[in-house]
């Protein structure tokens, strides 16, 4: 398995040659990480290339790195994690791209790459508000028509900020501002690295 | 001469043949498809949003509710991707029965989907014999897990309890007479496994019969061939996996190519298509749905013999047993930290992939090191196939419409998530 990873690690390093920021080997599974200006020649060349032959986007996401950690944040808010799979080569790869702009992440569309992008991207831009340039129809996929927002982004609250009730007077469905609390029966802790040692 | 227009049409979301909440915006010339839109998301309940604020243990049951099908399918990868990211091994016999319920599971989501596409082409009989086979599974699941769908059986580290001795049995009462409940309970007179072994000796039998319906019936391929034809290469560009892609004829199956619990260990086929149609998709599910029966027999006779425990003993991560619980100290601390604060999980990123009954179905989980996941991203199969909707319906009849639908498994509490 590490052969495998290893020999993976040096071909995707050979092909993406100085485009290639990081590369992180962890619980077997390889992540490189590119900038977002190169991020659809590296693709490209990801799937074309004879020695990788990524032909397929298995899944693209976003990501919010707000408050990761529970600590102060260094670098960028957003990144798009890219899954890919070589069937030809019985291989997987995830590249990691981070938004430069925290205010109006943007990076460029997959689309003529991966034509499987399409709704992945309609579906990052809905949820986090990433913008995929050249992108041919940018809708919300997943939220409601006319939903204000975007949901998945850390800073917005689980219970949301309007809700839906059918007003009588007026016969009609109305939104207005949520009338529950938002509650957390189970905090979310982040222990010390020596928590349950025995030590420190 | 009159201006003839393109027709915009709503297909959905309260249409039988949109299997759920599918809105489809067609766009027709006379009957011909000019562009298909699918409008999704009538059943987003953000369940990814939901599990960051959930402790790991607690998502578990959400996992069943993607896609109500398959749900220890869906468990399985969610299971999976915490194992992989705190270590931690799952013992033998768990993953023999983690191998037996996902097969199953692709009996059960295979039965539902042959029925309802055969329903939706107009074949009435073979939905009603694939719900009779269907409950059999049912009752499966219900004698090990004590729930007839939404199992949260498996747990990180094992499975929640092994499998029991005893099938229960019906009991008497006024709605049945004696010898009718004496015929219902003849095959439940022993194990849980003895009433599986029962059903994998009928089961082919049953296929056998689905086949007589339809696999050479003239309407049936009438509706089926070359409808939806999707080439290799286009397939992979699309994002298609499990029977989707290997109709179009790419043997790509992850419990041979990429195998995890102990799917190297089994004896099965990859059956494949030529044609990339929903013809060929069919014949694959149902050959699929033969395979997954001889699993399960290798697994039944395994674990006749192999007993021994179904979850790990590493009580950081699976609970104690109760008798453990009450009587050491150090075991009910143990209990009340995994069921208050929950496992902290180690930092880091990881990717766990099954074969699902529809495709492959992913789990990207993210974790910051705290008691919950930062990030959980659902890879559902049904997604990509969707997608290339448009695609597959341009150019086709409204009818053909149904049939592609019926032929992509769509079940939308993936799909929306």
């Amino acid at each position: 398995m590490t052969e495998r990873l290893a020999s993976l690690e040096r071909d995707v390093a050979a092909v993406l040659g100085d485009r290639l920021v990081r590369a992180v080997a962890d619980r077997g599974e390889l992540t490189v990480e590119v900038a977002a200006a190169d991020l659809r020649e590296a693709a490209r060349v990801l799937r074309d290339h004879e020695s990788l032959a990524f032909s397929t986007l298995v899944d693209l996401c976003a990501n919010d790195y707000e408050g990761y950690a529970q600590a102060a944040r260094q670098g960028p808010r957003f990144a798009v994690v890219l899954h890919l799979l070589s069937i030809r080569h019985n291989r997987r790869l995830r590249v990691k791209c981070f938004c430069p702009d925290d205010g109006f992440p943007v990076v460029d569309s997959l689309i003529e790459v991966w034509p499987a992008a399409n709704w992945y991207e309609r579906e990052a831009f809905d949820l986090y508000g990433v913008v995929f340039e050249g992108h041919p129809d940018l809708r919300r996929i997943l939220t409601d028509y006319g939903f204000m927002g975007h949901p998945f982004r850390k800073d917005f609250p689980i219970s949301g900020h309007v809700e839906m009730r059918y007003d009588p007077v007026q016969k009609r469905v109305v939104y207005q501002p949520v009338t529950i609390e938002p509650r957390e029966i189970v905090p979310r802790v982040v222990r010390e690295d020596s928590y349950g040692t025995g030590k420190g | 001469m009159a201006e003839i227009k393109n027709y915009t049409m709503n297909f959905g979301p309260q249409h039988p043949a949109a299997h759920g909440v599918l809105r489809l915006v067609l766009e027709l010339d006379g009957e011909v498809v000019q562009r298909a839109d699918p409008h999704i998301g009538l059943l987003h309940r953000g369940t990814e949003k939901l599990a960051e604020t959930r402790t790991f243990l607690q998502s578990v049951p959400y996992m069943d509710r993607l896609d109500y099908v398959s749900m220890m399918a869906n468990e399985h990868a969610y299971v999976m991707a915490i194992e992989k990211l705190v270590g931690v091994e799952v013992p033998e016999r768990a993953q023999y029965i983690r191998v037996m319920f996902d097969e199953i599971t692709r009996i059960l989501n295979h039965l539902l989907w042959i029925g309802s596409h055969a329903l939706d082409i107009g074949a009435m009989t073979v939905f009603l014999y694939a719900f009779r086979e269907r409950e059999d599974l049912f009752d499966m699941y219900e004698a090990a897990t004590g729930a007839r769908m939404h199992a949260a059986y498996y747990r990180p580290g094992g499975v929640y309890r092994d499998l029991p001795e005893r099938m229960p049995q019906y009991q008497s009462g006024n709605q049945r007479s004696a010898a009718e409940i004496a015929r219902l309970n003849a095959n439940r007179q022993g194990s849980l496994l003895d009433f599986i072994e029962d059903f994998t000796n009928r089961f082919p039998g049953y296929v056998d019969d689905y086949e007589t319906l339809l696999t050479d019936n003239r309407i049936w391929k009438q509706r089926t061939v070359g409808i939806g034809v999707v080439s290799p290469e286009r397939a992979q560009a699309l994002g298609f996996t499990g029977p989707m892609l290997r109709g179009s004829g790419i043997a790509w199956d992850l419990r041979k190519k990429q195998p995890y619990e102990v799917y190297d260990r089994m004896d099965f086929d990859i059956p494949v298509g030529t044609n990339g149609d929903c013809y060929d998709r069919y014949l694959v599910r149902v050959q699929e749905m033969r395979e997954s029966n001889r699993i399960i027999r290798q697994c039944i006779e395994w674990l006749r013999k192999n007993p021994g425990p179904v979850i790990t003993a590493d009580h950081k991560v699976a609970p104690p047993s109760r008798e453990e619980m009450k009587t050491s100290m150090e075991e009910l601390i143990h209990h009340f930290k995994l069921f208050t604060e929950g496992m902290h999980v180690p930092p880091g990123e990881v990717y766990c992939a099954v074969e699902h009954p529809k495709g492959e179905f992913g789990i990207y989980l993210v974790s910051d090191g705290a008691n919950k996941p930062w990030r959980l991203k659902i890879r559902a199969p049904g997604f990509p196939h969707l997608a290339a909707m448009d695609e597959l319906a341009r150019g086709h009849m409204i009818a053909d419409v149904v049939a592609i639908i019926g032929t992509m498994d769509i079940v939308f509490g993936e799909i929306d998530r």
